[in-house]
């Protein structure tokens, strides 16, 4: 089958070019990752991040035929139909919207600066107690499909608000992030943390477009959890 | 050669659930601590740890005792644990995770509002006498993922220094031998730099890479213990590789024993409950050991399933849809990616798969590095400058087979006892040892060789020879003239990677300079292990031998020290003194 990469080393091209490499996958419906490796045996040059090749850790976020995922949990078959067959060619680019180090390698420091300005980190300032602060499984419930974000990228680098303004609009993975702990029963800094968000941009340049959502490679719903934190900011404007 | 020097009162190395538990410690004293992680740190192997952190917080059972997980400790390392560190990390347990969850870690609950436990593997109520406890704290079967990015969370706030996307890449000693600091790589821009510190922690993981198959990720190249043995200094116990019951099949992707905690059991191709046969109380929640050589029992015994009757099935849809999508939801995810199995309608395809690295740099409760005196043999002595935490780290709590849920305690445990050791003799005033500029050339000796390479074999064909070797050589079951092959195989490898190519010389993110320097690391470890692995002459834990099928405590009731100088295997004497217990004596182990 054929595979067309970006390219790029800023120390020898002078601008970033698609090549293109021939694997054999002997019939069988591997992972991009899979593909990645093999032309990697062929020219070891490429560059890409991958770590546990399993969906959790969030190395290998890319754009694979038009749309973000994870390369490897993405198997050929799901890129786009007639890629399996080798009637298509498998198309690898970088992660929009972030500046490009080498070749499939983005730097990231936007992302998780972003990240860092919502203080992604429980705030309580009560005495803990000799053992666990105690937490309903009602309450609990509430982080599911908040906590398992593995910051990938690949929502907020799909997400047209964050490439106009990825320096003022947090993007969907901050947010997420936000409303995880704007929903912990253990958290007491709701006030503060809402204070941050209420500005035109912060938050309120989400225009609902749910790119996000599309492309989670975990099944969240970043869009859902703003919409939280948009109620909550109208019920204390209240 | 003068490069530039960036100075710290402490360096860790890793980004793990250890590593950054140790400079979270430090960082909250306000010490000056740089954590060095090749991987922005939450892309770090614990988060693929699924279903949980094993400790007596008596939750699930009111009545629950530390002292019974330490018994359960002990006789799961088939008594080569160390009884002051499984003391230690037993009794400290609760507090730590206690902890961690006051960092905001969002376990799973139960009714009363505490922290939810469910049984893992080889545990027991009463020192075995009280029948299956539950004893493993979890967030759903993510529980290393909530893990490692509340630590992460933790360490923003409290101002650790990140240098992500750093690879280090040896070990900087002066004259004397002391540590001074370790030499590391900017993979983004290619620069290599000093990093000086009184401290030098290693949380650099384990190392299931050696193998071809193996639950780890790719990252898992075993650096830590590469540049240990570098540097002339020994491992223990690494030839105890815990081959982990449940990898899919083909994939080799992990499925958390939480399955069989929570009621699945494993079938053989007519079906049977074939657990049974081998340990009539525990069953499939026998030790990990007991449970992958029995699998490979069915296996060799023509009772596999598939085309190839090359594995077993993981059965779980008598759980229920309910239970599954509520207390294994990323089993279910990882079944489906991986098996293309809905664990909900059909077993899991499992084979037992390479997952965890017992042995390593010795240690203290404190993480203080130890080496012997005559190299293989002789007194414990420091290493001035060095501690290790986590998986490359032997303390030993682990033995020769390590419990499921204790690697996340351990992480957790010592990485916080490193941290908290550290910070005292920061206060007291610690000495930095200070290296001449040829003791720094010598540690970028290694890194020059891989740049000036002209040619010779290339990283990706040498690694997939090697991961065969210890594969085929050093597996679940092992004998001498195999390993003995095996061991001649690695000793011609060495000599090639030597004089291996890399051909990209570019700077900026060059990940195939960084996969060279791993390679040399997966050599040294697989070496060390198939040394140490033959030398072994008895059955222990999870190193099961045809040619000594018995465990000779007569012989080998200690740790096997290996010697990278002289690659000489020697004995160290295992700890049997916890301090406010009585000893656990040796006795039979069967579930």
């Amino acid at each position: 089958m054929k595979v067309s990469i970006y390219r790029y080393n800023p120390e020898t091209d002078r601008e970033p070019s698609m090549k293109e490499y021939e694997v054999d996958t002997q019939g069988k419906d591997l992972m991009v990752l899979d593909i990645l490796a093999l032309v990697k045996e062929q020219d070891q040059s490429l560059a890409y991040r991958r770590s546990c090749r399993e969906g959790v850790c969030g190395s290998d976020g890319m754009n694979m035929n038009g749309k973000n995922g994870l390369a490897c949990i993405t198997p050929l078959s799901q890129v786009a139909p007639g890629v399996l067959e080798g009637k298509k060619p498998l198309i690898l680019r970088p992660l929009p919207g972030l500046p490009v180090i080498r070749d499939l390698v983005v730097d990231m420091g936007m992302f998780y600066n972003q990240y860092e300005k919502v203080q992604p980190y429980l705030q309580n300032n009560t005495p803990a107690p000799a053992i666990e602060r105690l937490q309903t499984p009602e309450d609990r419930a509430k982080l599911d499909g908040l906590y398992e974000c593995i910051l990938c990228a690949c929502c907020s680098t799909s997400c047209p608000s964050f490439w106009w303004n990825p320096d003022k609009f947090l993007g969907p993975a901050a947010l997420l992030q936000s409303y995880r702990f704007l929903a912990d029963s253990r958290d007491e800094a709701t006030e503060e943390r809402l204070s941050r968000l209420d500005d035109p941009f912060s938050l309120f340049r989400c225009h609902g477009i749910m790119n996000c959502v599309s492309v989670c490679p975990k099944g969240l719903n970043p869009t859902r959890a703003i919409g939280h934190i948009r109620s909550m900011l109208l019920e204390r404007g209240i | 050669m003068s490069i530039r020097t960036i100075t710290f009162d402490a360096i860790v190395v890793g980004g793990g659930g250890a590593g950054m538990r140790a400079s979270l410690q430090m960082a909250q004293s306000g010490f000056k601590t740089a954590l060095i992680s090749k991987v922005f740190p939450t892309r770090s192997h614990t988060v693929s740890a699924q279903g949980g952190i094993t400790c007596a917080i008596a939750s699930a059972d009111p009545n629950d005792d530390w002292r019974w997980h330490m018994y359960d400790t002990v006789k799961g390392s088939d008594y080569i644990g160390d009884q002051d560190a499984i003391e230690y990390m037993c009794n400290v347990g609760p507090e730590a995770v206690f902890e961690l969850d006051h960092m905001g870690l969002p376990f799973s609950r139960t009714e009363e509002g505490r922290i939810y436990q469910r049984p893992f593997g080889g545990q027991s109520k009463n020192f075995g006498e009280g029948g299956q406890a539950a004893r493993t704290c979890a967030a759903a079967d993510r529980t290393g993922h909530a893990l490692l990015h509340t630590l992460y969370q933790q360490n923003l706030k409290n101002g650790t220094q990140f240098y992500n996307e750093w690879y280090a890449a040896d070990l900087v000693k002066d004259d004397d031998g002391n540590v001074c600091g370790v030499i590391a790589i900017d993979i983004e821009s290619g620069e290599t730099v000093f990093f000086k510190a009184k401290a030098t922690v290693f949380a650099t993981g384990g190392s299931g890479r050696i193998y071809a198959s193996t639950t780890n990720a790719l990252i898992n190249t075993g650096d830590g213990v590469g540049m240990a043995l570098r540097a002339g200094l020994p491992v223990q116990d690494i030839e105890m590789w815990q081959f982990h019951p449940t990898g899919i099949a083909g994939a080799g992707v992990l499925v958390t024993e939480g399955c069989r905690g929570e009621g699945g059991y494993l079938i053989n191709k007519d079906g049977e409950r074939f657990m049974e046969r081998y340990a009539p109380n525990a069953k499939d929640l026998a030790s990990r050991d007991v449970v992958a050589r029995s699998m490979m029992m069915e296996i060799l015994d023509g009772r596999g399933a598939g085309p190839d009757g090359d594995h077993v099935f993981l059965k779980l849809d008598h759980l229920g849809e309910e239970v599954l999508h509520s207390r294994l939801p990323g089993i279910c995810e990882l079944a489906i990616t991986f098996a293309q199995t809905d664990p909900v309608k059909e077993p899991i395809p499992v084979v037992p798969t390479c997952h965890y690295m017992m042995g390593g740099i010795p240690t203290n409760v404190h993480g203080q590095a130890i080496k012997l005196s005559g190299g293989h043999e002789g007194e414990d002595q420091f290493v001035n400058g060095l501690f290790a935490v986590g998986e490359v780290a032997c303390v030993s709590v682990h033995g020769a087979n390590r419990l499921g849920g204790n690697s996340l305690l351990d992480l957790v445990v010592f990485g916080r006892a490193a941290g908290l050791f550290i910070e005292d003799q920061l206060r007291q005033g610690m000495t930095q040892y200070e290296p001449t500029d040829a003791n720094i050339d010598q540690a970028l000796a290694r890194v020059r060789r891989w740049d000036e390479s002209t040619g010779g074999e290339s990283v990706p064909a040498l690694r997939k020879e090697l991961q065969s070797v210890m594969q085929n050589h050093f597996g679940v079951f092992r004998k001498g003239d195999l390993m003995a092959e095996g061991v001649a195989k690695l000793a011609d490898l060495r000599e090639r990677i030597a004089k291996a190519h890399l051909e990209d010389k570019s700077k900026p993110f060059n990940t195939a300079r960084i996969e060279a320097l791993e390679l040399d690391n997966l050599l040294e470890v697989a070496e060390a292990t198939a040394i140490a692995a033959e030398g072994r002459t008895e059955s222990r834990g999870a190193h099961s031998r045809y040619d000594y099928p018995d465990r000779d405590d007569e012989n080998w009731l200690c740790h096997s020290i290996f010697d990278p100088k002289a690659k000489k295997l020697g004995k160290r004497d295992v700890n049997f003194k916890p301090k406010t217990v009585d000893t656990f004596q040796p006795k039979a182990r069967t579930y």
